[in-house]
């Protein structure tokens, strides 16, 4: 599933993190900061407007994603298939 | 030697550049404070000099944002003009050190000497995160010290460290590592160092679900915003009236001593107690003004306006990384427009700098607590806000709203469909220091009064001789100054200015208002005084204008203010940060447009009803 899809307040596991189109600056950042395979996430919350953007946890960090960005992450959420 | 300090951002590397250097740079709680290099120099214990670099924050040298390849360029040698530095200080927050330690990594890869410093130790013992710093310094091959970088005496391990020898260079284990790789490192190394109890920090997320809360979120915003304003104005008011009549006093006693028809004279009670009085009042709205951002900055919460805006600004062309630069604005353009460095499109950075003169600058707060004081009556609306407050809260969203409608146009003209990036990180709560707080007001009140005896005395004056000569012939029956250059000149632009109402007067201040918008203010004060018939003027402003100019006059002047195209420095700077003079004419353009046709029609609508 989509890290942009998760549901609020759900445990999940990076699974692995696409390029929208080649050497995605995005992508490469977001890798960077922790965005590996293995990693265990959580969404903490959805920003006022249209649920944009995404309050990330990843480790001891908060980021702040858009849904774009987020939606480059591939997760597992925990229960979930 | 010298010695660069690395790191990801917001880890402590100014506030340990601050401590061993004695400096006073700024240090805020978000990521993209220090947006440039920085130099300092300290002595050692024993007795060396050594050469101590700040850079901005960076997480990765894959560099993302102009403030980025600045640390990028100067760890690998590559910045202009500079060596390589011969001692590499990697910062990294102990309380973070997921995140932080790849970017070590990363460093260490450079193979140059590295000392680890593991910064905010005092945070990570209080959240009960246990480091075990010499089978961390094994692993990495690095020494590694514990750091308080907000501690009096916080660094002393670090300077003993760096004082004693150059630690030996680590041959990279792994020359092209994938950040699969690194990241990987990064958790075994955490494994066999770091036990922690949990990850976040209950006060934090406590917090946040009230802060970041989509309806409360923003009411809290809405509303802390506007209290700020009110306090601006009200609690200022006592101590700017006791200064107030505390310049009138000294100005009497002063002058008293002077022939009364003395060119000294006149300098003195015209150019120096009108003039420069009248900006000074000033201070303290100035000072509350910045008790409320620096407050902001340290507690954390700016990264969570951000977020909460980051939507509406997306869709009008900005983004939520534009927020801190423009809130920086409301005390100065520059500082604002330096601070867009850490956003990483280059064209939402462009937007920004180009609006960010729109935010209301201190500087322009003078002239508008002139005016408001004079025009709108003092009077209580559903009996908790201010008429005054009110009005001064409108100005400050005129200016918000046009820069959204700005930002708006320019998205529309560039067309652009492309993603721009937000991933921004949102720093833990943290209490401001009473002590800090406390210096950074000192230092706003330092520059202020210096801007006021430096370039607004100096523009004062110099506006008080034009104003004077050539004197006015035998038999004139004009006050002086109608003779003056300046007189001259005010009564050439008044042709332009007329259709929006301003009267010479106005526009002689304006003309030194471009290079310090409050001079405008001091400029009134003694272009009043010199054509005024008698000497009690100074810092009298404000009754004198209430009496000869029109309501429409007044409110067309605060429209103009609103954009206020007049900056010199703000222009220059917007020069040094695009590096092309074509974007400083297009923001001098529009504002100059946008304020002509603000005063316009405000001037001629408000005529219309009165
Ligand atoms: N508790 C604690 N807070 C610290 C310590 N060092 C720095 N801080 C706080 O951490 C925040 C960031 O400090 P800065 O010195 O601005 O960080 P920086 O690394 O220069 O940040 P950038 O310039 O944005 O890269 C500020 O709020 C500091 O008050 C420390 O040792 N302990
Ligand atoms: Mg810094």
């Amino acid at each position: 599933m989509r890290l942009s899809d998760a549901p609020k307040g759900a445990n999940a596991v990076v699974q692995s993190v696409s390029d929208a189109h080649p050497a995605d600056p995005i992508a490469q950042r977001l890798r960077d900061l922790g965005f590996v395979a293995g990693e265990p996430v959580r969404l903490v919350a959805r920003g006022p407007l249209g649920g944009d953007p995404l309050l990330i946890q990843i480790g001891s960090t908060r980021f702040a994603l858009r849904k774009s960005e987020a939606a480059r992450v591939d997760v597992l959420v925990d229960g979930a298939a | 030697m010298r010695i660069a300090l690395v790191g990801n951002p917001n880890c402590g590397k100014t506030a340990l550049f601050n401590q061993l250097t004695g400096g006073r740079q700024k240090v805020a709680n978000y990521a993209g404070v220090t947006v440039e290099r920085k130099e300092g120099r300290f002595v050692a214990p024993s007795g060396r000099t050594l050469h101590i670099l700040d850079l901005p924050g960076a997480y990765s040298f894959e560099a993302t944002s102009p403030d980025e390849a600045i640390t990028r360029d100067v760890c690998h040698g590559r910045y202009p003009g500079e060596a390589a530095p011969d001692l590499i200080v990697c910062v990294a927050d102990a309380t973070n050190l997921r995140l932080h330690l790849r970017f070590v990594l990363e460093v260490r890869r450079l193979g140059r000497p590295v000392v680890l410093a593991l910064n905010m130790m005092d945070a990570a013992r209080r959240r009960g995160i246990a480091i075990d710093v010499a089978e961390l310094s094994r692993r990495l091959g690095v020494p590694v010290v514990e750091t308080v970088a907000v501690k009096r005496g916080g660094a002393k391990a670090l300077i003993a460290r760096i004082d004693e020898s150059v630690p030996d260079i680590v041959p990279a284990a792994i020359d092209q590592a994938s950040v699969e790789q690194l990241h990987t490192e990064v958790r075994s190394i955490l494994a066999a160092t770091v036990t922690t109890s949990r990850d976040t920090v209950a006060i934090d997320d406590a917090i946040d679900r009230w802060a970041l809360h989509p309806v409360f979120g923003l009411a809290i915003l809405a509303t802390l915003m506007f209290f700020i304003f009110q306090a601006v104005f009200s609690w200022a008011e006592p101590i700017m009236d006791a200064i107030e009549s505390g310049i009138a006093a000294l100005g009497v006693f002063v002058t008293g001593f002077l022939p009364a028809d003395s060119a000294l004279h006149s300098l003195l009670n015209d150019g120096l107690f009108a003039g420069l009085g009248a900006v000074l009042v000033f201070l303290p709205q100035i000072l509350i003004l910045f008790l409320f951002i620096l407050v902001l900055e340290e507690s954390g919460y700016l990264p969570r306006a951000a977020f909460l805006l980051d939507r509406m600004m997306f869709r009008v062309g900005l983004t939520g990384r534009a927020f801190i630069p423009l809130l920086s604005s409301f005390a100065c353009a520059i500082p604002g427009i330096m601070a867009t460095r850490s956003i990483q499109d280059p064209r939402d950075r462009l937007t920004t700098i180009l609006v960010a003169p729109l935010m209301t600058c201190s500087a322009r707060l003078p002239v508008y607590t002139l005016l408001i004081a004079a025009f709108i009556p003092s009077r209580s609306v559903w009996g908790v806000f201010n008429l005054q407050g009110i009005v001064l809260f409108t100005l400050y969203f005129a200016g918000i709203f046009s820069a959204l409608g700005v930002a708006f146009v320019m998205k529309r003209l560039r067309k652009d469909k492309s993603e721009h990036a937000l991933i921004m990180e949102l720093p833990s709560y943290r209490l401001p220091n009473v002590r800090d707080i406390g210096l950074g007001l000192w230092e706003r009140a330092m520059i202020f009064l210096k801007r006021v005896g430096g370039i607004i005395l100096a523009l004062t004056v110099l506006l008080w001789f034009l104003s004077s000569f050539p004197g006015p012939p035998d038999g004139a029956t004009q006050p002086a100054i109608d003779y003056s250059i300046a007189g001259r000149l005010g009564r050439m632009l008044e042709v332009i200015f007329a259709p929006i109402g301003f009267n010479w007067q106005i526009c002689i201040a304006l003309v030194p208002g471009l290079a310090a918008r409050e001079v405008a203010v001091a400029a009134l004060g003694t272009v009043y005084a010199m054509s005024g018939s008698d000497d009690s003027v100074a810092s009298q402003l404000g009754p004198l204008i209430a009496n000869q100019w029109s309501l429409a006059t007044a409110l067309s002047l605060l429209a103009w203010y609103v954009f206020a195209p007049q900056c010199m420095s703000t222009l220059a700077v917007i020069r040094r940060e695009t590096n092309s003079w074509r974007n400083v004419a297009v923001a001098a353009g529009y504002l100059f447009g946008l304020a002509y046709l603000a005063s316009l029609a405000t001037y001629q609508i408000a005529r219309a009803l009165s």
